[in-house]
């Protein structure tokens, strides 16, 4: 790998291995995350939760809380409520704004649902006193029926996760197409299985926080580790009744997202609301065991499957019931079952399929996204299934894959459900029988009988598994993009995109970099700041380089456009005679040059004076590309493992992950 | 409240502090040493490991107290005066050893203290020794590569 320095800058960025222009802060301990930002007079906070899964809440005593050395405050649903329009949160990442019986309290007073759910809110001179002061907290209450298994909570007679709802389940809906009963009435076979999937968090290194700045003039500055600042942004208005200038949202460095971080949370609309009340700064920054308590968590799916084949394991139909762990709140409209339930035939052709979605709630954490957002669940149901079919009749699990794959022939492909924005799933490109071909060569697959035999008379167990998968990415609708050239020629890029490790900033900058003539460390890259960017959608769904990438491709493509225009009225040359390169407009032959921080001065204006003809000011571009449909990548894996019959631990001997993006 | 004192990357440092307050606090919020980050407070996550005396220790379970005389290095120390990496901070950003960074100052300094004990790991034994510190990102190949590479090049090797 070559120095980015060591090159001409006009080598194009974009497909070589360049350094990441965030590496020498974050490898020199000069990042900063959100508990490195420090600001005068901050006060820390804690948040008193419930240490039980459903109770009735009787009492709240705050006093000896109150009363220790060091304690500002200890807030509650009460004591908000002057400076909140709700006290329950509004549906988070919506199409519309609503808020419903599932929303979560911004802190819960009457009735706690699952363990850890935030009560109280305790600011002090430091973390060391509030969390003091949150443990003298005294919350009297009365337990109720708790829920934990999402199939009996669907029993008429199960008792509720919450008193206010009448059911837990939550919403039932069908996904499917085809005529399946005629399918299994067809078939030469028919097999079913159960399969239940247990649930887990995304655990980033670093916890969520909030650091909320008090301006003298009542404004707010909120920096979250949030994967998705403009919806909070959106959100703080609405919650705290703020006009849009009032209050600015920043995400710093984020160590860690992974789902969880793309959920508005309580803690992000409490803090705010206590700095107006007590006019302060405050900081909370989520300790390990509230990650494991009150992050979103996801993946409790029971599935049952049934399916149809003909007599020679081709998939003529599938269909049966996936029961989805809601646990006990709705933070955002429910999305992940129609991920999973959608996208379960993925690189298979399937000619029917009904699918009965039950999304019930539980006295356990809320879930939403968690890597993968449903479609994991949705691959292992699936992959299962195609196993079971092997099992049953005998065949090579690989084989009976490679007969139901999607043949290359027929690509592009269109699968007969719809995304989530109600764009056809089309799958654009790939060759999905040669891509597991090519996994199963390189993983030894044919040879593994041998291998086995050999184990076993060694007295080893070994196994192996292949698993194929597509999935969509680059989701829209669109993500903002910004390219203005600075007075000193340098470029900054400005976008609602947000990075949590992605490395992002470099991505951005070498497609910006090779659209101007530069190097990408003359771009700096800054996401995620509404004061920056009006508008944004975020970190998620595998989507930032698709959307935000397309958006300052574009935008750097208009500012180039514009330098040439700009430079030919300026110097008077044919704009075909004119090239954009090492950060100047230059005449092809001569030697008239401009530079495009000279240029960005003259198109700043100067009070009063002349202007160039016919261009507009500023050398700047703003694009927000538009897409509703995804881009379908796939990938196989597979995974040769050893087990130790005794104590069940079981090693990786070999694993090989093939994936072909999508084209 | 007591008094501590403590060389922290080659400085003279002081401060006061609580009895309970952790190593890792005082060195983030008394000190703005902000570069050790803390993962887990429970010794878990490695993300707080720095120097003490020479041994890695998890800041969130040592007591500022227990620091006082102590010679303390953190990642801030690692990089030359004038700016230039460290040669394990250089091998980390040829390898894509960090995505999001918040692990990586712990993973420098056991690292740092590995390469102080054997100069040439093997990959078996840099697993090992970075066992004790959680990467959510990189899945730990391209750490591993990193040591590696800093291995060999200390060796002369190309």
């Amino acid at each position: 790998m070559k120095d980015v320095a060591d090159c001409h800058v006009h080598a194009p960025a974009v497909g070589r291995a360049v350094k990441r222009l965030e590496d020498p802060a974050l490898l020199t301990g000069k990042g900063r995350y959100l508990d490195d930002i420090v600001l005068p007079g901050t006060l820390h906070c804690a948040f008193v939760r419930s240490s039980v899964a459903h109770a009735r809440i009787d009492r709240i005593d705050v006093e000896p809380a109150r009363a220790l050395d060091g304690v500002h405050a200890v807030l509650t649903l009460d004591d908000l409520m002057p400076m909140l329009t709700s006290g329950r949160m509004p549906l988070g990442a919506s199409p519309v704004a609503d808020r419903n019986s599932s929303t979560p309290f911004v802190l819960s007073n009457r009735e706690v649902a699952y363990v850890g759910e935030p009560i109280a809110l305790v600011v002090a001179a430091s973390r060391y006193i509030a969390e003091d002061a949150a443990a003298r907290v005294v919350v009297d209450m009365s337990p109720l029926p708790v829920v934990t298994d999402a199939i009996a909570a669907m029993e008429p007679d199960s008792p509720t996760v919450r008193t206010e709802i009448r059911s837990n389940v939550m919403s039932s809906f069908n996904v499917g197409y085809g005529d399946v009963e005629q399918a299994f009435s067809e078939a030469a076979h028919v097999f079913s299985d159960v399969l239940s999937q247990h649930r887990g968090c995304g655990h980033s290194m670093e916890g969520r926080g909030v650091l909320a700045e008090f301006r003298p003039g009542g404004e707010l500055c909120v920096w979250s580790s949030t994967q998705m600042p403009h919806d909070l942004y959106y959100m703080l208005q609405t919650m705290l009744g703020l006009n849009q200038d009032q209050v600015r949202v920043v995400t710093p460095d984020v160590g860690g997202g992974f789902g969880p971080k793309y959920c508005l949370y309580p803690e992000e609309i409490a803090l705010p609301a206590a700095a107006r009340l007590l006019r302060r700064t405050l900081k909370w920054n989520e300790d390990r065991r509230e990650t494991f308590i009150s992050s979103i968590q996801e993946r409790d799916q029971y599935w049952t499957v049934e399916v149809a084949v003909d007599a020679d394991a081709r998939l003529l139909g599938i269909r049966g019931r996936l029961v989805h762990d809601q646990g006990a709140y709705a933070p955002k409209p429910v999305n992940l079952p129609y991920n999973s339930a959608s996208s379960m035939t993925g690189p298979y052709v399937l000619p029917a399929y009904s699918m009965d979605v039950h999304v019930v709630h539980t006295n356990k954490v809320p879930v939403s996204s968690v890597r993968g957002a449903g479609y994991p669940q949705a691959v292992f149901a699936m992959e299962r299934t195609l196993d079971l079919i092997a099992v049953k009749l005998g065949l090579d699990r690989a084989e009976v894959r490679r007969r139901n794959l999607i043949p290359p022939e027929k690509m592009p492909y269109t699968k007969k459900l719809k995304a989530r924005s109600g764009a056809a799933m089309v799958y654009d490109s790939g060759d999905y029988p040669a891509s597991q071909a090519e996994a199963l060569s390189a993983a030894g697959w044919d040879d593994f009988p041998i291998r086995q035999k050999e184990a076993l008379a060694a007295g080893r167990y070994i196994g192996i598994g292949v698993a194929n998968a597509v999935k969509g990415t680059g989701r829209g609708p669109f993500e903002s993009g910004v390219v203005r050239v600075g007075q000193n020629g340098k470029v900054s890029v400005f976008t609602g995109a947000t990075a949590m490790g992605q490395g992002l900033q470099t991505a951005l900058a070498q497609i910006c970099a090779d659209e101007l003539g530069l190097a990408p460390d003359d771009v700096t890259v800054i996401g995620g700041d509404t004061s920056k960017t009006p508008f944004g959608l975020g970190g998620f769904a595998s989507r930032q380089l698709v959307t935000a990438g397309s958006s300052v491709h574009l935008a750097a493509k208009s500012v180039a456009a514009k330098a040439l225009k700009a430079a030919s009225v300026i110097l008077d040359v044919p704009q075909d005679e004119l090239e954009l390169r090492d950060g100047q407009v230059r005449r092809r032959t001569g030697n008239q040059t401009i530079a495009l921080g000279e240029l960005a001065r003259m198109l700043r204006g100067a009070p009063g004076y002349a202007f160039p003809a016919g261009i507009e000011p500023g050398l700047e571009a703003s694009v927000e590309w538009r897409t509703d449909a995804l881009a379908y990548a796939n990938a196989c894996h597979v995974v040769e493992v050893e087990v130790e019959p005794d104590l069940g631990h079981v090693e990786l001997k070999r694993y090989v992950a093939l994936m072909t993006p999508a084209g | 409240m007591h008094e501590v004192a403590l060389l922290v990357n080659g400085e003279a440092r002081r401060g006061s502090v609580e009895g309970r307050t952790t190593l890792a606090d005082f060195l983030r919020h008394e000190l703005g040493l902000t570069g050790t980050h803390l993962g887990c407070e429970h010794g878990v996550c490695g993300a707080c490991t720095v120097l003490v005396d020479g041994a890695s220790v998890r800041a969130c379970l040592m007591l500022a107290v227990q620091a006082d005389g102590a010679i303390v290095e953190t990642v801030e120390g690692l990089a030359r005066p004038n700016g230039d990496l460290h040669p394990l901070q250089d091998a980390f950003r040829e390898t894509h050893g960090l995505q999001c960074g918040f692990c990586t100052p712990g993973m420098l300094m056991t690292i740092v203290e590995l390469l102080r004990e054997n100069g040439a790991p093997t990959e078996a034994e840099i697993r090992d020794a970075i066992s004790g510190n959680i990467c959510r990102c990189t899945g730990y190949q391209s750490i591993v590569d990193a040591v590696l590479k800093v291995a060999a090049e200390d060796r002369g090797a190309p």
